[in-house]
């Protein structure tokens, strides 16, 4: 070997080196929380309701608190986003106007979750009177994934060719016609994984929600969006950090049955975007 | 004759205006739906401007009760005391330790594995690895938090023969692992979307895979890569729950990485419950969310920067 | 008479002019043929007289574009209504990612017919108008995209005839297709003639003299020269013009 592939070689095993030190601590994260975890996973820890100071029973109000918000999260984003996304890439025009609304995408993008807390208990909770509530953390939550929901929508809006445009303008379709008609239901599959890692990322966050939904203990399934509630990323915080004697075994499954909730949205997100590049490129 | 009355059933069907004037009725609706997609286009802008706006407003209303001098220069947080102290300088120092903790850790493996990925491994690693990092940055902070809790800080803890793991130490690794995701993906996209072109080139030239890489392709990145780190950055100072989890959250300015370090973030999500709202206390986390906020965005607008430089330049 | 007239069209592309003073008569039921080297300002001014060139940033019109004397160009002008009596073919077959039958109902269907008698009469029409309906009646509701280049091509034919449009613009129609599929579309668009004013832009010469009637010799974004296809291949008046009808261009 020559000096040079000596080298190469040296640096090669470098960069590999490198990629395991991202890859295992990732697999064996997952990995401990499923060993640890699956033990506790029952259909009563996922149904019934806790008990004894949390040390005791179910998950369910918390799942069911994290379901309702991720709902309502998603509702509320989504048509904000494929707008805000359509205007983007079918009306605007190079300008200042763009160029302001892509700072604040990016911006948004990079504002500390526990900011979006500050901001929804500030407007929501006490300007807007709406309360410490599902609505509260539901609307907080929005604004947060906004970025995520018009990032991916428009890359989906951006891949659909400018032909099918074009060939649908000059048969005299008006443009919100060829956008119904043509643009949304091809860019349907990417916007709908941009939906998907919305809600993912929606489910998993705690800061936001510990200042506009949570419920520290709260043994009953919310009645309607104006209730306080108790969930899933909240109650891994409390269970791990407030609660003395918290056996562990709760802890690892609560911790597992968030991780998994997140894994389904981020696997259905993943399958979509691959069946769909595949169909693209056939 | 047959053709001039396939024409009149024709006729029928299509009209077309003659006159190619707009129609005011029909194009109204048209026109109020487009104007409604413009707002829908502009809700960034205006959510951005009211998170400003509402911080704003709580947040200085601290400096009705205390001089910005002591917020900003006082090195002591202590909200709760019976004469409290709104000093921000302990969670500043607190937040930029960890930050630089966790940029320290994740800078040279991020940008490695980035290289590793876009330039070394073959095709069906490539696609399993880009999942790998897309999950990590999908784990929930509070369940990595708690991992934290439970085994990093008993590493920690014996690993320095420490009398506690909850250390600044222990939240700049649980962070570097939150910033990993931002500087791969984006250092990642950089290399990538270098023209064929500069490989071609430089081996033509002779010169081996990785002399390319250092010598061409990673200067030629840089730009992209330096916005990847910026925007690690302000990801790791964003970063709250984990760093509440695991760092001790002691208010006091750390001087080295093995002792207990609070962040603005941990402060603002611990302390939002204690207040009553409209006090001082309250009115201080959003002064310290106002600091928060600036820092994130001047990063933000400088890997803005540096990455519309680089695609000026790309052309 | 005169479909389109055109007087004096400058168009330009931030600085860069692409049209420079173009006048210009398209008459009725005939086919104009466009031809000059690549670059010329030939699709551009094509696009020009359906306003698609209004899609793309930066650009700017002046000058009379008419359409049976009505300026297509003024403020109050609905462009969709200009694209529906103005069609469109383009140079690459750009079929919908749906069946044969919803590509050719799509236009009617923005037009607001919607029973299915009207639309399946329409569609029949305009296949075999695009002389594809003996190919395709049997799978109407299969995708678009399993059609042949040639087939797809006379699909897009077909979904601009669906609109009954009174002029056809055609923008380099064959150029994506083999000499087969070529022959058919020509011999499509001298039979579709008789109906519609067609607008070709070719860059084959000989498609020019075998189908058009009047033929426009575009370069660097004027019009050099634009008579009848007969003087324009035999006659030609203008120096540039001969060279390149003759082949001894640059």
């Amino acid at each position: 070997m020559t000096k040079k592939q000596i080298q190469e070689k040296i640096a090669f095993t470098v960069l590999t080196m490198t990629m395991f030190m991202v890859v295992i601590p990732t697999l064996l994260i997952i990995g401990y929380i499923i060993y640890k975890g699956i033990g506790t996973i029952s259909w009563e820890f996922i149904t019934a309701m806790p008990r004894k100071g949390m040390r005791e029973g179910g998950i369910l109000p918390a799942i069911v608190g994290t379901i309702y918000l991720v709902m309502g999260t998603i509702i509320l984003a989504l048509p904000l986003g494929v707008g805000s996304a359509i205007y983007l890439t079918e009306y605007a025009k190079q300008g200042k106007v763009t160029r302001l609304i892509r700072l604040a995408i990016m911006n948004l993008a990079g504002v500390p979750s526990v900011v979006y807390g500050l901001f929804g208990l500030g407007l929501f909770v006490y300007f807007l009177n709406i309360g410490t509530s599902i609505l509260a953390g539901a609307l907080t939550l929005a604004c947060l994934i906004l970025p995520v929901v018009i990032t991916a929508s428009e890359e989906a809006l951006k891949s659909v060719p400018q032909s099918y445009r074009e060939a649908s303008l000059a048969l005299g379709a008006t443009k919100l016609q060829t956008i119904q008609k043509v643009v949304l239901p091809f860019a349907m599959p990417g916007i709908l994984t941009g939906a998907i890692l919305g809600i993912g990322r929606a489910a998993g966050e705690t800061a936001p929600i510990l200042l506009t939904v949570a419920a520290f203990f709260l043994p009953r399934l919310p009645k309607s969006i104006f209730d306080q509630a108790m969930a899933l990323p909240y109650h891994l915080y409390i269970i791990s950090t407030q609660v003395p004697n918290m056996p562990q075994g709760i802890q690892y499954g609560t911790a597992l049955t968030l991780l998994g909730l997140v894994s389904i949205f981020f696997m259905l997100a993943t399958v979509i975007r691959i069946k769909f590049k595949m169909a693209n490129r056939a | 004759m047959a053709n001039a009355q396939e024409m009149l059933v024709t006729q029928d069907k299509f009209t077309h205006r003659k006159n190619l004037k707009k129609d005011i009725k029909h194009s109204l609706g048209e026109y109020i739906i487009e104007k409604i997609i413009f707002c829908l286009g502009i809700t960034s802008v205006i959510i951005f401007s009211l998170i400003f706006l509402f911080l704003l407003r709580t947040g200085l209303t601290l400096f009705r009760d205390v001089s910005l001098k002591e917020f900003l220069f006082s090195k002591n947080w202590f909200p709760i005391s019976v004469n409290p102290q709104y000093g921000i300088l302990p969670l500043v120092a607190g937040s930029l330790l960890i930050t630089a903790g966790a940029i320290l850790i994740s800078v040279p493996i991020g940008v490695g594995c980035a290289i590793y990925i876009s330039e070394v491994a073959p095709p069906k690693t490539k696609m399993v690895l880009k999942v790998i990092i897309e999950f990590l940055s999908a784990i929930p902070s509070v369940v990595l938090g708690f991992l934290g809790i439970v085994v990093l800080a008993n590493w920690v803890r014996i690993s320095f023969s420490l009398s506690s793991g909850f250390t600044a130490l222990t939240g700049s690794i649980l962070v570097s692992l939150m910033a990993l995701p931002t500087i791969i993906t984006i250092s990642d996209d950089a290399i990538n979307a270098l023209p064929k072109e500069y490989r071609e080139a430089s081996l033509a030239l002779g010169a081996t895979k990785w002399e390319t890489i250092i010598n061409v392709l990673v200067p030629a990145a840089s730009s992209g890569i330096i916005a990847a780190i910026m925007l690690g950055i302000g990801r790791a100072i964003g970063e709250t729950m984990t760093v509440m989890m695991v760092t001790g959250n002691a208010a006091k300015i750390p001087d080295t990485f093995l002792t207990s370090a609070r962040t603005m973030t941990a402060t603002i999500a611990a302390e939002m419950g204690d207040t009553v709202r409209n006090g001082t206390h309250y009115h201080a986390l959003f002064a310290v969310g106002i600091v928060l906020l600036m820092m994130t965005t001047c990063i933000n607008l400088i890997a803005d920067f540096v990455l519309n430089r680089a695609r000026k330049e790309g052309r | 008479m005169s479909k389109i007239s055109v007087k004096d069209l400058n168009l330009f592309y931030g600085d860069f002019q692409a049209l420079k003073n173009i006048t210009l008569n398209i008459e009725e039921k005939k086919v104009t043929a466009l031809i000059g080297p690549s670059g010329c300002g030939k699709s551009t001014f094509l696009r020009s007289l359906n306003r698609m060139n209004d899609l793309i940033d930066g650009v700017k019109i002046k000058g009379d574009l008419k359409l049976e004397e009505q300026d297509i160009y003024q403020k109050d002008v609905d462009v969709v209504a200009l694209r529906r009596r103005v069609g469109m073919v383009f140079q690459k077959p750009n079929p919908f990612p749906k069946s044969i039958y919803e590509n050719v109902a799509y236009g009617p269907r923005r037009y607001g017919i919607k029973t299915r008698k009207q639309l399946d009469e329409i569609v029949e029409k305009s296949l075999k108008k695009a002389a594809l309906w003996e190919e395709v009646k049997d799978r109407l509701s299969k995708s678009a995209l399993g059609l042949s280049g040639g087939q797809q091509q006379r699909l897009c034919i077909a979904r601009a005839l669906a609109m009954e449009p009174e002029v056809l613009l055609m923008d380099e129609p064959t150029s994506a297709l083999d000499p087969i599929a070529t022959a058919k579309i020509e011999e499509l668009i001298v039979e579709l003639k008789k109906e519609y004013t067609i607008v070709i832009v070719t860059h084959s010469m000989q498609q020019a003299a075998r189908i058009s009637d009047e033929t426009a010799f575009f370069l660097m974004g004027e019009v050099v020269e634009v008579d009848t296809t007969q003087k324009i291949f035999t006659k030609p008046r203008d120096k540039r013009t001969e060279d390149y009808v003759t082949g001894r261009f640059g």
